[in-house]
């Protein structure tokens, strides 16, 4: 088979995405603006011999896909804020247990039910930090329907590297938004690591410093022991250890932030002589693009950077990119949260917020406007 | 080259089927790029309802529109909400059933629109015996009268957006809606 083109929204690319890159397993609760991802799968999963649950809430949601990645499975779920929310104690289960597992969430208007039908990127300090306690994920911002494919697809295969949750952190915007889209044949699927040893020796936890361990399923022929408690290698509860706790989370955090260099992305335009850098992620990330390039048509020496991986933040590349600018402009449809990790890496810039709220994202206008003021 | 396409009415009048198709037409048949986008409340008929196409030679940066080149109203309400976003020199195409011609003339005036009438409405029930196809009886007088998208294209776009078996009904409801076009205004 070729690679086919289609016009569909950015939840059905999703879906796509999820499949062509081995998903399963999908375990939901239906809720605007991302419940055609749900409804994709509840059509196509069967199709490929995998199993779509509707569940009675977003907290089993997210407690059925981790159970159907230890039996194997490549699985997901999707929602948005209200059932983000939900599910932020089991997110914190499934990155102390190093489950991996993908949840896209198309944020809409909030906080509470808010805005069903309009959107936001108000959910992006909760995908970092919504679980209690000290630990790490991977987070991906779509612009466009093709990116919704394709971030979905490398969420499944970063969830497998790192043995980690990874949200694909859409909005209400790129989530229903029809494009063209190419989908191909085939992507790059990335196995699930099997032990080389044999089950007397295996040690499930017994991960590199900043590493993780293969992962068998239940059935598999290996005794492997699951907890939310802190444990040791062997995944036995030592919970009032303070040098495992110690080991155990740090290990959690460093396998992420310690490999940022080779998780995070961003794209850029036109950086290398600005003056003036519109940073953004997500839908506006396109308007962001329009205001840079209309201000090059006035001569504005502006640029342009969309940050493709949220978390962990770019901080090298950003550092990198803005190095001749002495402004940066962080656009974002929220009150200002990425905004505050830009102003921390780049301390010697003078960094604006160009906030909104209300369900629509800036205006290339109001970008520009902005650009020329700061 | 850009155009910017907005069509708005009411819920539960296909106005956002009539985008996607559009959009298909430019992006799957034309080989265009396109980008659609919609707005709708939490209701699930009745209140507002608006599309937003963008066509473009190239790549799409911002999917939105603040000032379209072709502005569709099939509702008086929509309209009103929309018709001081018009481009000067653009396009207004509405359903002279749902909107008095006089409440548009001082626009269309003032800021040099070109006018059309296509009454999508009474013609899917009078030629087509259906008032739901009155979307794609609009479809029909956009491209004939926009060319934004070939009619080839539109027509494909049209038999694989409908429910399976009522492909003649809507092709009947496209040519329909072409031939309010060549009556002019």
């Amino acid at each position: 088979m070729k690679a086919e083109k289609y016009f569909i929204q950015g939840n059905e690319a999703c879906a796509r995405g999820a499949l062509k890159a081995g998903c399963r397993f999908f375990a939901g609760y239906p809720i605007t603006p991302s419940t055609e991802i749900a409804e994709d799968m509840a059509v196509f999963l069967p199709r490929e011999g995998g199993s779509f649950i509707q569940m009675e809430d977003e907290i089993s949601a997210l407690g059925a896909v981790i159970g159907a990645v230890w039996t194997g499975l490549k699985a997901m779920t999707a929602t948005s804020g209200p059932g983000f929310s939900l599910m932020q104690e089991h997110i914190g289960y499934a990155a102390m247990t190093e489950t991996p597992l993908v949840i896209v969430n198309m944020q809409r208007g909030s906080p509470s039910t808010g805005q069903p039908t309009m959107a936001s990127q108000s959910d992006m300090m909760q995908s970092r930090w919504g679980s209690h306690g000290d630990y790490e994920i991977i987070a991906l911002s779509p612009s466009s329907v093709q990116e919704c494919f394709d971030f979905t697809a490398e969420a499944f295969n970063l969830a497998e590297k790192y043995r980690v949750p990874v949200m694909v952190m859409g909005d209400e915007i790129v989530g229903h938004m029809r494009e063209k889209i190419i989908i191909p044949d085939k992507v790059e699927i990335l196995p699930r690591q099997m032990p080389k040893e044999g089950p007397e020796t295996f040690l499930p936890y017994q991960a590199p410093p900043e590493g993780t361990s293969a992962m068998p399923a239940f059935g598999d022929g290996y005794k492997m022991h699951i907890t939310g408690l802190t444990h040791d290698e062997r995944g036995y509860p030592d919970a009032s250890n303070p040098q495992t706790h110690s080991e155990l989370v740090n290990r959690l955090c460093d396998k992420i932030l310690k490999k940022t260099a080779e998780i995070a992305r961003i794209q850029e335009e036109s950086t290398a002589d600005a003056d003036v850098i519109a940073l953004s992620y997500g839908a506006p990330s396109r308007s962001a693009l329009k205001a840079v390039r209309n201000a090059r048509n006035q001569d504005i020496k502006a640029g342009f950077i969309k940050l493709d991986t949220v978390w962990p933040f770019p901080e090298e590349l950003v550092r990198e990119t803005t190095k001749n600018a002495g402004k940066v402009v962080v656009v974002e449809m929220n009150l200002g949260q990425i905004f505050y990790e830009v102003q921390r890496v780049l301390p010697e810039v003078k960094v604006e917020l160009l906030p909104k709220i209300g369900g629509e994202m800036q205006s290339p206008q109001e970008i520009l406007e902005k650009i020329k003021s700061i | 080259m850009r155009k910017d396409i907005r069509i708005a009415g009411f819920g539960g009048q296909g106005i956002i089927l009539a985008g996607i198709v559009i959009g298909k037409a430019a992006a799957l048949h034309d080989d265009m790029f396109a980008v659609q986008t919609q707005s709708y409340g939490p209701e699930a008929r009745g209140g507002a309802s608006k599309t937003e196409v963008v066509i473009s030679d190239e790549e799409i940066d911002y999917p939105k529109i603040e000032n379209p080149d072709i502005l569709v109203a099939m509702s008086h309400e929509a309209l009103m909400a929309y018709l001081d976003d018009l481009k000067d020199g653009g396009i207004l195409i509405i359903d002279p059933d749902m909107i008095p011609e006089e409440d548009v003339l001082p626009f269309v005036k003032e800021h040099n629109i070109k006018l059309y009438k296509a009454p999508a409405t009474r013609t899917a029930d009078e030629k087509i015996g259906l008032k739901i196809v009155a979307n794609i009886v609009m479809i029909g007088a956009i491209t004939r009268i926009t060319k934004v998208v070939s009619e080839d294209s539109a027509r494909k776009a049209v038999a694989e957006s409908v429910p399976p078996g009522t492909e003649d009904k809507n092709l009947a409801a496209f040519e329909a809606g072409a031939a309010l076009a060549d009556g002019g205004v």
